[in-house]
């Protein structure tokens, strides 16, 4: 096999052409290699080349994905590679769901092998990590050198074609696929000795961790909208003007409760967004494009609704740990069933 | 968050601009946005249009939130 082609995708940010004020770009190529490409590159010691770049804006994908696809697709075509490689996303939601998707087209569209990298949090990661093979990195950029390290190997095994072994061994978050193999040990004798590790309170490996489908039945629907007391909570970070909890704009360490009693319309002297994953410039104009206090409150008056509740709930969703906001809004369903609120409004940015 | 409510005992409607996102999480009732920087709004539209705008999708959540759902649904037009 000669050189093996490679083309590469990233975002806005990581071409360095912009952050969230950029996110809005459509897909562009340059034959050239781009931000962490270089390092990709190099890593490849001349036996892959990416031959070129496609970058696309975070929100243009997710907001237009059948056109971003199809217009991605048509770029990737033309150069005819021999493997596709997006990302390294790290925990950027927006940005993994883009990389797995276009991997994942890239891969069943034009058969081309594809490999993306991010972090296991990484919505994008849930969603694809069955169709596509995803290096697991650290969550931030941090983590480059660490992920490039993986994903170079993993690359060009799969380029060249060649036997992928294990999650674990080559470093990609497990794709839930079965592969039968001989062991010297048979499964009764293997069992009895897990058995008895745990009885003696010893550490054990599980030889297949239980998927955790973590679904929630959903409630009743509100019997009669006019007479409830309707919640807003929020991931999208909106808080008083000023921030006075100061919720962090990623990775939130909290959420917020904010009275909304006297408000009948949220403005930009009155509120802002903590969120830093997101472009502020539209919620910081008017909150109410985030919560819909406005709207609400109108419909209160008009007896749509039988009561907006007082306060509201704020967090800022940016890379917030999954652990953390599971804890917050247990917290916030606790109270809001105390203060007997019928419904809720969950907006998210 | 969306599940830990719903799990409160309360029903909760999402109202998000990735919806992959909220399928893959098991939100339960989904209504789709505007988009990521404004889910509910559109700065291209004058204010009285973009008022229009949000309270059609306020009722769309109001909708999803009164009617009774099997399993996941996204509540479109």
């Amino acid at each position: 096999m000669g050189k093996i082609k490679v083309v590469h995708y990233i975002n806005q940010f990581f071409a360095g052409i912009g952050g969230e004020e950029q996110a809005h770009i459509k897909p562009e190529v340059r034959e050239e290699v781009v931000g962490p490409g270089m390092a990709i590159n190099a890593g490849f010691k001349g036996e892959a080349e990416i031959v070129a770049t496609i970058i696309c804006g975070d929100s243009y994908f997710n907001e237009n994905v059948e056109e971003a696809k199809a217009e991605i697709l048509e770029m990737v075509k033309k150069y005819e590679p021999d493997l596709f490689i997006a990302g390294p996303a790290f925990n950027a939601g927006r940005y993994g769901v883009a990389c797995g998707t276009i991997a994942d087209a890239v891969q069943s569209e034009l058969g081309i092998p594809s490999l993306t990298g991010m972090y296991i949090e990484n919505p994008g990661a849930d969603m694809f990590k069955k169709s596509v093979y995803i290096v697991s990195t650290k969550n931030s950029a941090a983590g480059m050198r660490d992920a490039v390290k993986k994903m170079v190997p993993l690359a060009l095994k799969i380029a060249k074609g060649e036997e992928i072994g294990t999650p674990d061994e080559e470093g990609y978050i497990p794709r839930g696929i079965r592969k039968n193999y001989f062991t010297d040990k048979r499964g009764s004798q293997r069992a009895v000795e897990m058995l008895l590790k745990k009885l003696k309170g010893e550490e054990f490996e599980t030889e297949f961790p239980m998927p955790d489908f973590d679904r929630v039945d959903p409630q009743p629907a509100v019997k009669d909208i006019t007479k409830a007391t309707i919640a807003i909570v929020t991931s999208g970070g909106i808080v008083p003007k000023g921030n006075p909890d100061h919720i962090e704009s990623s990775s939130a360490s909290k959420y917020g409760k904010y009275d909304i009693a006297e408000f009948d319309n949220l403005t930009s002297s009155t509120h802002e967004t903590a969120h830093g994953g997101y472009d502020p410039v539209y919620a910081n104009e008017d909150a109410d494009r985030v919560i819909p206090v406005d709207v609400l409150r109108e419909m209160e008056k008009e007896g749509k609704i039988g009561k907006l509740h007082r306060y509201f709930y704020t967090t800022v969703g940016n890379g917030t740990a999954v652990a953390n906001a599971k804890k917050f809004a247990e917290e916030i369903g606790k109270e809001l069933k105390e203060d007997g609120v019928d419904a809720v409004i969950l907006t998210s940015t | 968050m969306v599940k830990e409510i719903e799990r409160a005992g309360i029903p909760v409607v999402h109202m998000c601009t990735v919806v992959p996102i909220s399928l893959t999480v098991g939100a339960n009732r989904i209504v789709p946005t505007i988009a990521i920087p404004h889910p509910l709004g559109n700065p291209s539209l004058d204010p009285k249009e973009e008022k229009v705008l949000r309270r059609a999708l306020v009722e769309k959540a109001l909708k999803a939130l009164t009617t009774e759902v099997d399993g996941q649904t996204v509540f479109e037009d």
